[in-house]
C-alpha cells in the first residue's frame, strides 16, 4: 500500500507530504533556525539561530580550520559533513577562502571543533524543524 | 579578528549553545526544553570539570 508502511505486522499510516515539510528543512538548513521560523516559532527560531550561527562564527573567529571535500583521511571527509551542516554559513565561508590557516595553537583546533559543532546542531534543528512540518511535534 | 579564548570559556559557551538547541529539538513544550536546557548544561560542565579534576590527578 503506498500510504502505509508495516511493521511487525501492525500497519501505520505514514505522515502526508506536505511542501512545508520539504521546503522547512531545506530552508533551516540553508539558514540555521529559519526551518522554524517560518512555521512562526519566532522563539524557537531565533534561539536556534544565534546558537548555531553564534558557535559557527566564534569557531572562524579562533582560527579553526574549514573543511573542503575530499576523500582522503576518514576524519577529514567527517569534519567535511559536519561542517557542510552550517548550510549558509559554510557555502559562505568555503566561497570567500576562511578557515584556511594553519592551527597554530590549541583554541585554534577548538575553532575547527566550534565549526564542526555548530553544523551537526544545525542537522539536528533540521530534524526538528521536518518533525514540526509533519506534526510530529507543536 | 580573532578570538582566544581559554580551555574552560571555550568549554563553557560550547556547553551554552549545544545545551539551547539540544533543549529546543529535545523537548515538547517550553517548560521541558527550559528544563532540559539546564540539564544539558549542568551535565556539560560538571563532565568538565570531573574530567579536569581526573586528568589532574592522572597527572600526579
Amino acid at each position: 500500500m503506498a500510504n502505509s508502511t508495516t511493521e511487525k505486522g501492525k500497519t501505520i499510516p505514514s505522515e502526508p507530504l506536505s511542501l512545508m515539510s520539504v521546503v522547512a528543512p531545506a530552508v533551516g538548513w540553508l539558514i540555521p533556525g529559519a526551518g522554524h521560523l517560518i512555521q512562526k516559532r519566532w522563539i524557537r527560531g531565533g534561539l536556534l539561530f544565534i546558537s548555531i550561527t553564534t558557535m559557527f562564527l566564534l569557531g572562524l573567529a579562533m582560527q579553526g580550520r574549514i573543511y573542503r571535500p575530499n576523500g582522503g583521511d576518514l576524519l577529514d571527509m567527517l569534519g567535511f559533513i559536519g561542517d557542510l551542516g552550517a548550510g549558509g554559513l559554510y557555502v559562505v565561508t568555503a566561497a570567500m577562502d576562511w578557515g584556511q590557516g594553519a592551527i597554530a595553537f590549541a583554541t585554534a583546533d577548538y575553532g575547527t571543533k566550534f565549526m564542526i559543532v555548530a553544523g551537526l546542531l544545525n542537522f539536528i534543528s533540521v530534524a526538528d524543524a521536518y518533525h514540526i512540518a509533519i506534526g510530529k511535534k507543536q | 579578528m580573532t578570538i582566544t579564548l581559554n580551555h574552560f570559556s571555550a568549554a563553557a559557551v560550547f556547553a551554552v549553545f549545544a545545551s539551547v538547541v539540544f533543549g529546543i529539538t529535545h523537548r515538547e513544550n517550553t517548560r521541558d526544553m527550559i528544563r532540559y536546557g539546564l540539564y544539558c548544561f549542568a551535565m556539560f560542565l560538571g563532565g568538565l570539570l570531573v574530567a579536569g579534576w581526573a586528568m589532574w590527578l592522572l597527572k600526579r
